[in-house]
């Protein structure tokens, strides 16, 4: 008994030492539990309440709403209109066979397009949008509406689309929009950042220069979404910003003028400001509609585009290199006046053909000219007295004098990505480019814009501009307000070294238009409100061969891709210079038979609606 | 001394019964089933639906039994201890060759009115049986080869029972249920050190048993953002609602992460996630002050027990229970992986609830018959 009691004192004391040890434990073990949580809720709350809202939390974000272009006087040639879609997500349509067979019937659509919407279907996730149709007619979309109660999950959507009110006519100047691809959102931040399922972007043209400033900010919806990303409750809405409008320079009447002009020719039409260097129009023919794109083009349409031998997916104005042929002969004739090569008094005699290094240069007239001076060489375009003076220049001085003159470089520089340089040659370059020695033949071909030498139209017409203005320089801008015009300085920097070489050129070329035996003297306007002045220029596709002498085809008898570019610059009123502008018909025979006549139509037009452009300017300044 | 063992044995009237009730404890109990049943309410988003009505159901029934098990002398339930255990265990072969098979386990036992869980009432009754077994041995014989071999192999049928079903978890927390009956009934503590040594050194080994998905479950338990959305999500999802709880939570039935269903299983073992995450930091701490009132309590009417099975079960008990709670927070809380474990009396689930409240109720009768001592 005693053994026992004196046993269980022992066990009492050892359960109850051990209950004080695992009490203690316990209590350390609650405190570090205490302090988990303290931990968890108290310190680490904000980025546990951040994950959390992120969780729960998902933005849905709409289409921004593109700014739209505007012309000079404010007209709208790049808007938004609203378009009639309708949207499917497949995930929240109980029935998808019967939903879709439904709306095929109800859209009238074609097998081939059904199939497409099914492609279309595989490809993106099931919560994802699916756009069954993109541009409804509101006839289809009203039938859809009233069938709503038996088409479950079906959202009719109004979207805001692009239009181009005047079809062709602004294409190469504003390229188009159509639903962005990998590369776009991959190649620009501002479009990845926007980016949602069926964006439209800007894919040439100045849609595409100014997408960071007129593709706006998306529409944000914040939805409170469960475990598997279904919608609970809208938490948020927060509106967009339309991109930025952007007013250009042009004027779409002197656009359309210039779409008149060249239809169902291939070529190109440029006018220009002289003083501000502000595109008054830009045109390169043939065009195409741009609102083709908006919804994806169909191959038919597609096809007739890429197709069409005159290439009307090459913008000429800025695209296209070609000799500049005689048009030239204004800054050949200013560069060896400059250079002190020769006076106004300096005489060649033309017979028709020079022999030199064992080559016969000809002159585009047969019989020759006889005795040219230097004004009457650039009326008539006598071939001979350039070839001479040319020759005495040498190309080195000429192409620094073309290059200052805005020849060889992009006149829009990054604006533009597919704007080409052009190319003006001397003994350099050719050295560098093709490992050869300059010829002084090539010297020769050079005065009159033939062999490498390669101009756009832009430049010709930039070139003209330059010389109009009396030899400064200007920088072309095709927006009236926009950051991209910020770099370019105010002030005008001079070109020439004498101003009266210039006035020489001037009147040359006022000579070449308004006197008897001028090249264009047929195109010339006698009043002197639309007086203008102007150099023809014939570019040559391939080498002249002695037969084709011999033959001498007129324009027509020649195949069509054989045929002579016809060029034009000119410049007017000629009292007081304010426009300058360039001609190009693709294989239009002849500069002034084809290109000049477009000249005098056109300033007819530009010059009647100065008035009227200066009246915006004037009213511009008022408003401040 | 003996009269007045004689006094309670003959004359313990109805109204002394009532008197020795430890009302804290009950007032503890009712409030964490209160508690437990508004958060069930939240789990059903914040509608009387099947969890809610199913726990308050068994939350009365098994409340009135723990009362009724109160004024069982404890005798009696000393007396059951080893017919209990035997019951159980045959409880548990019945599951093993005719259980109820569910998500790749075989864990419940079909009664009709209920699916009984008997791993979760092996949890107590192995702590009775063991305490029965070590209530008459003397000290010395404690530590015997006999002793210690008899009581693991007590330990050990259930846990391999258990095992088979599969359920690594429960199978863990029966072992502790019983250690905690080997710590305090005085066995060498250098076993439970060997013991603990010999478990560290073998653990690769162990692990290198475990099948796939236990292997995983340590593996995300290591790094939990291997696998995000796969096997590490039930514990990013806890970790986030419990920190976005903040100190004073998101508020009742606002919980986004349970109500927007990124919590897993929150009926039953992360609960207290969801708790948390309406109630934050001071609702936890309030909560973990409950259950540590609780279990204060079991140790007070284990301390002032007469008989030594009395004071062994409920020091066991209070230290399982605090087992339970401590690997059910340390899991929802990124601390521990990821083991089936339910948080007592707050977790859906019958089986669970009726082992706890079994528990209670020998806790309770402890308390009523205190100054009773067992022969």
């Amino acid at each position: 008994m005693i053994n026992s009691s004196s046993d269980n004192v022992k066990k009492l004391n050892s359960i109850n030492r051990r209950m004080f040890i695992t009490s203690s434990l316990k209590f350390f073990i609650m405190v570090g539990l205490v302090s988990r949580l303290f931990f968890l809720q108290v310190k680490e709350n904000k980025k546990y309440l951040t994950l959390s809202d992120k969780n729960r939390i998902r933005e849905w974000k709409l289409a921004p709403v593109r700014g739209e272009f505007h012309d000079y006087f404010g007209n709208v040639i790049a808007g938004n209109f609203e378009a009639y879609q309708l949207h499917v997500i497949p995930e929240e349509v109980e029935d998808f066979r019967y939903v879709i067979y439904r709306l095929k019937d109800l859209l009238e659509l074609s097998d081939k397009e059904f199939k497409k919407v099914l492609k279309k279907k595989n490809e993106i996730k099931p919560w994802e949008t699916l756009i069954v149709s993109d541009n409804l007619s509101w006839k289809k979309f009203s039938k859809i509406n009233n069938h709503l109660y038996d088409l479950n999950g079906v959202k009719p959507v109004v979207s805001i689309s692009r239009s181009y009110p005047f079809r062709e006519k602004f294409t190469h100047i504003l390229g188009y929009v159509s639903q962005a691809n990998e590369n776009d959102v991959e190649n620009n931040e501002t479009i990845k950042k926007r980016f949602v399922p069926g964006l439209k972007i800007g894919k040439v043209g100045l849609e595409k220069s100014y997408e960071n400033e007129i593709i706006g900010t998306n529409d944000i919806e914040r939805y409170e979404v469960n475990a598997y990303g279904r919608r609970i409750s809208q938490l948020e809405f927060q509106k967009g910003e339309k991109g930025k409008t952007l007013r250009l320079t042009i004027d779409t009447e002197v656009q359309k003028l210039s779409n008149e002009l060249l239809k169902d020719q291939a070529g190109s039409i440029c006018v220009m400001d002289i003083y501000t260097g502000e595109i008054i129009a830009m045109h390169s023919s043939p065009s195409f509609d741009p609102n083709l794109f908006v919804f994806g083009i169909s191959k038919d349409d597609w096809q007739l585009i890429r197709n069409n031998p005159m290439k009307p997916l090459v913008n000429k104005t800025l695209q296209g290199n070609y000799s500049p042929g005689s048009t030239i002969k204004p800054i050949v004739a200013l560069s060896a006046l400059e250079n002190g090569i020769i006076n106004t008094n300096f005489t060649v005699k033309c017979t028709g053909k020079t022999e030199m290094y064992g080559q016969t240069y000809h002159c585009w007239k047969k019989k020759g000219h006889g005795f040219v001076s230097f004004r009457n060489a650039m009326k008539v375009s006598c071939d001979t007295y350039f070839y001479e003076i040319a020759r005495k220049l040498g190309v080195d001085k000429l192409s620094e004098t073309a290059k200052k003159f805005g020849l060889g470089k992009k006149v829009f520089g990054d604006l533009f990505d597919i704007e080409k340089k052009g190319l003006i040659p001397n003994t350099q370059w050719k050295k560098n480019a093709l490992g050869k020695g300059w010829l002084l033949g090539e010297t020769m071909i050079t005065g009159i814009g033939q062999g490498y030498i390669q101009t756009t139209p832009i430049q010709l017409c930039l070139m003209t501009a330059q010389i109009a203005n009396g030899g400064y320089k200007i920088y072309p801008k095709i927006t009236v307000d926009s950051e991209k015009n910020e770099n370019q300085a105010d002030k005008f920097i001079q070109l020439y070294k004498d101003s009266k070489n210039i006035k020489l050129v001037q009147d040359a070329m006022f000579g070449s238009t308004n006197e008897v035996m001028g090249t264009s003297y047929r195109s010339r306007i006698d009043n002197p409100k639309y007086q203008f002045a102007g150099k023809t220029g014939t570019a040559q596709v391939k080498r002249i061969t002695e037969r084709d002498r011999e033959l001498d085809l007129k324009t027509f008898e020649i195949p069509y891709e054989e045929r002579d570019h016809a060029l034009y610059i000119a410049f007017g009123p000629y009292k007081n210079p304010r426009y300058a502008l360039s001609v190009l018909v693709e294989h239009g025979g002849n500069g002034s038979t084809t290109a000049a006549p477009m000249a005098k139509k056109l300033f007819k037009k530009i010059i009647d609606r100065h008035p009227l452009r200066q009246s915006v300017n004037n009213k511009k300044y008022l408003e401040i | 001394m003996y009269q007045h063992t004689r006094f309670n044995n003959n004359n313990f009237n109805l109204l002394q019964k009532f008197k020795n009730f430890d009302y804290i404890l009950l007032i503890c109990i009712l409030l964490l089933g209160s508690i437990s049943l508004a958060t069930m309410y939240s789990t059903d988003g914040g509608k009387i639906l099947f969890h809610t009505k199913s726990h308050f159901i068994k939350l009365i029934v098994f409340t009135l039994m723990m009362l009724i098990f109160s004024f069982i002398n404890i005798k009696f339930w000393f007396f059951i201890g080893y017919f209990f255990y035997v019951l159980v265990i045959g409880l548990l072969v019945w599951t093993y060759l005719f259980g109820i098979q569910s998500s790749g386990s075989q864990r419940w036992i079909d009664l009709y009115f209920i699916n009984l869980q008997p791993s979760e009432l092996m949890k107590i009754c192995i702590i009775m049986c063991l305490a029965k077994y070590f209530h008459r041995m003397k000290l010395e014989n404690v530590n015997s080869i006999y002793t210690i071999l008899t009581s693991l192999i007590i330990i050990l049928l259930p846990m391999g029972l258990v095992i088979v079903q599969p359920d690594l978890g429960t199978s863990l927390l029966i072992a502790i249920s019983g250690i905690a009956v080997l710590w305090f009934a005085g066995i060498n503590h250098k076993y439970f050190i060997y013991t603990m040594l010999g478990f560290l050194i073998s653990l690769p080994f162990i692990i290198s048993f475990l099948k796939p998905y236990q292997k995983l479950r340590v593996l995300t338990f290591l790094n939990p953002d291997r696998d995000p959305l796969g096997a590490g999500y039930q514990i990013i999802q806890s970790k986030i609602a419990v920190g976005s709880g903040g100190i004073f939570g998101k508020g009742f039935l606002k919980g986004t992460q349970s109500y927007l269903e990124f919590l897993p299983e929150k009926h039953t073992d992360f609960i207290f996630t969801l708790f948390s995450e309406e109630f934050g930091f001071v609702g936890s701490a309030i909560l973990l002050l409950i259950y540590a009132i609780i279990i204060y309590r079991i140790l007070v009417i284990g301390a002032s027990s007469r008989s030594y099975f009395a004071k062994l079960f409920c020091y066991s008990f209070g230290a399982a229970i605090f087992v339970f709670i401590t690997i059910n927070m340390s899991m929802v809380l990124g601390l521990l992986p990821i083991v089936g474990s339910p948080l007592p009396i707050m977790s859906y689930g019958g089986s669970s609830m009726l082992a706890t409240m079994i528990g209670f109720g020998i806790v309770m009768s402890a308390k009523v018959h205190n100054q009773q001592s067992i022969a």
